[in-house]
């Protein structure tokens, strides 16, 4: 029995084993995720993160040791973001076209979700630095990340906090399209997009179609992008 | 070999990106900085060589496995998420409702001015 002691002890302190549990942890998730009719509510995101934080916990893993194996997959969110210029440059003749209502679509919806966000959660008697952390909650992870740590977020803090913005927005946008008879498909994918990020992609593609995937893909870059520009100005503004 | 020139371009444009956001102090993340740079070389170039196409794609695709990671980071911080959890519930829920809510409505506005128009010309 000491033998297998060894070995788990030699196991969890080397990155192989937290990598390739991260790996398994996605498969079971994504499997569950099906078997859930694909509802955003059991997102494998989601579902994969609470695997894996009742597996650490069972195992009295902390978080840095857990991270020694992951950060080889969290590493490449920073290519990915750079990736993100290639849909926005398959679209820019679609740009091109629509370029009014893109530019003040994404600058009023970027503003309001930055400023709703900061406002409600210092209405509600929130610290600064949680403030700070919801204020980036709209933009894809890797974006939301970095701007948290730009500007005295909490960036780990921050990257939970958009996966649930993407959860949320999948579960109440829809609600709201018909609430307020939305029934343009490239209307949907933009504002599920420029909300929900990259979970918003995902719905529209699935829901609304390929031309609202791509737009909501576009959101998802150019919302991000004009996030990183316009936040820290505002949050200086707002005067946190 | 073409995934290896992907990758390097896209390290590459990531690399130039920090720098710059590091050199100038500025507060936006160098990997947004080298998306922008990674846009304009392609506008300029007229077109997305095959390589990087297929290395960025293939990331672009499973983009939420590399959330996962962070994500875990949630465990850090059980005790401000315990001590403020009902402030995140209340302001992630609301403040999407009204993003969703002007985004849409503004997107509405805006285009059907501009059927609008053709429709008068």
């Amino acid at each position: 029995m000491s033998g297998l002691g060894d070995v788990w002890v030699y196991l969890s302190a080397s990155p192989l084993l937290h990598l390739l549990a991260t790996l398994l942890a996605f498969l079971i998730a994504s499997r569950i995720n099906r078997l859930a009719g694909g509802n955003p509510v059991f997102h494998p995101v989601i579902i994969a993160i609470a695997l894996l934080i009742g597996f650490l916990t069972l195992t009295q893993t902390d978080y840095p040791t857990y991270f020694e194996g992951a950060q080889f997959l969290h590493f490449l969110l920073g290519p990915a973001t750079v990736a993100l210029a290639i849909p926005l440059y398959d679209h820019r003749e679609r740009v091109r076209r629509m370029l009014l209502p893109i530019a003040i679509g994404t600058l009023v919806g970027v503003t309001t979700a930055i400023v709703s966000a900061v406002g409600i959660a210092l209405t509600l008697g929130a610290g600064r630095e949680t403030a700070l952390t919801l204020a980036p909650k709209s933009v894809t992870s890797p974006i939301a990340m970095g701007i948290a740590e730009k500007i005295g977020g909490i960036p780990s803090l921050a990257a939970g906090l958009v996966l649930l913005t993407g959860v949320i927005g999948c579960i109440i946008g829809p609600w709201i399209f018909r609430w307020t008879r939305i029934t343009d498909p490239t209307i949907r994918g933009y504002t599920l997009g420029l909300s929900a990020h990259g979970f918003g992609t995902a719905h529209a593609f699935a829901n609304y179609g390929a031309v609202a995937g791509a737009f909501s893909g576009l959101a998802m870059g150019l919302s991000g992008l004009v996030t990183a520009f316009v936040l820290p100005p505002i949050v200086h503004l707002l005067g946190i | 070999m073409p995934l290896i020139v992907g990758m390097s371009i896209l390290l590459g444009c990531q690399f130039l990106g920090e720098l710059t956001s590091r050199a100038l102090s500025l507060p936006i993340p160098g990997p947004v900085l080298g998306m922008v740079i990674l846009l304009a070389a392609l506008l300029i170039r007229g077109g997305v060589p095959a390589g990087l196409r297929s290395m960025g794609e293939g990331l672009l695709k499973y983009l939420t496995l590399l959330f996962v990671p962070a994500g875990v980071g949630l465990i850090e911080h059980f005790d401000l998420i315990s001590r403020e959890f009902w402030t995140l519930i209340i302001t992630l829920v609301v403040s999407s409702a009204i993003t969703l809510l002007v985004t849409s409505q503004t997107l509405k506005a805006l285009t059907r001015r501009r059927r609008d128009d053709e429709a008068s010309r």
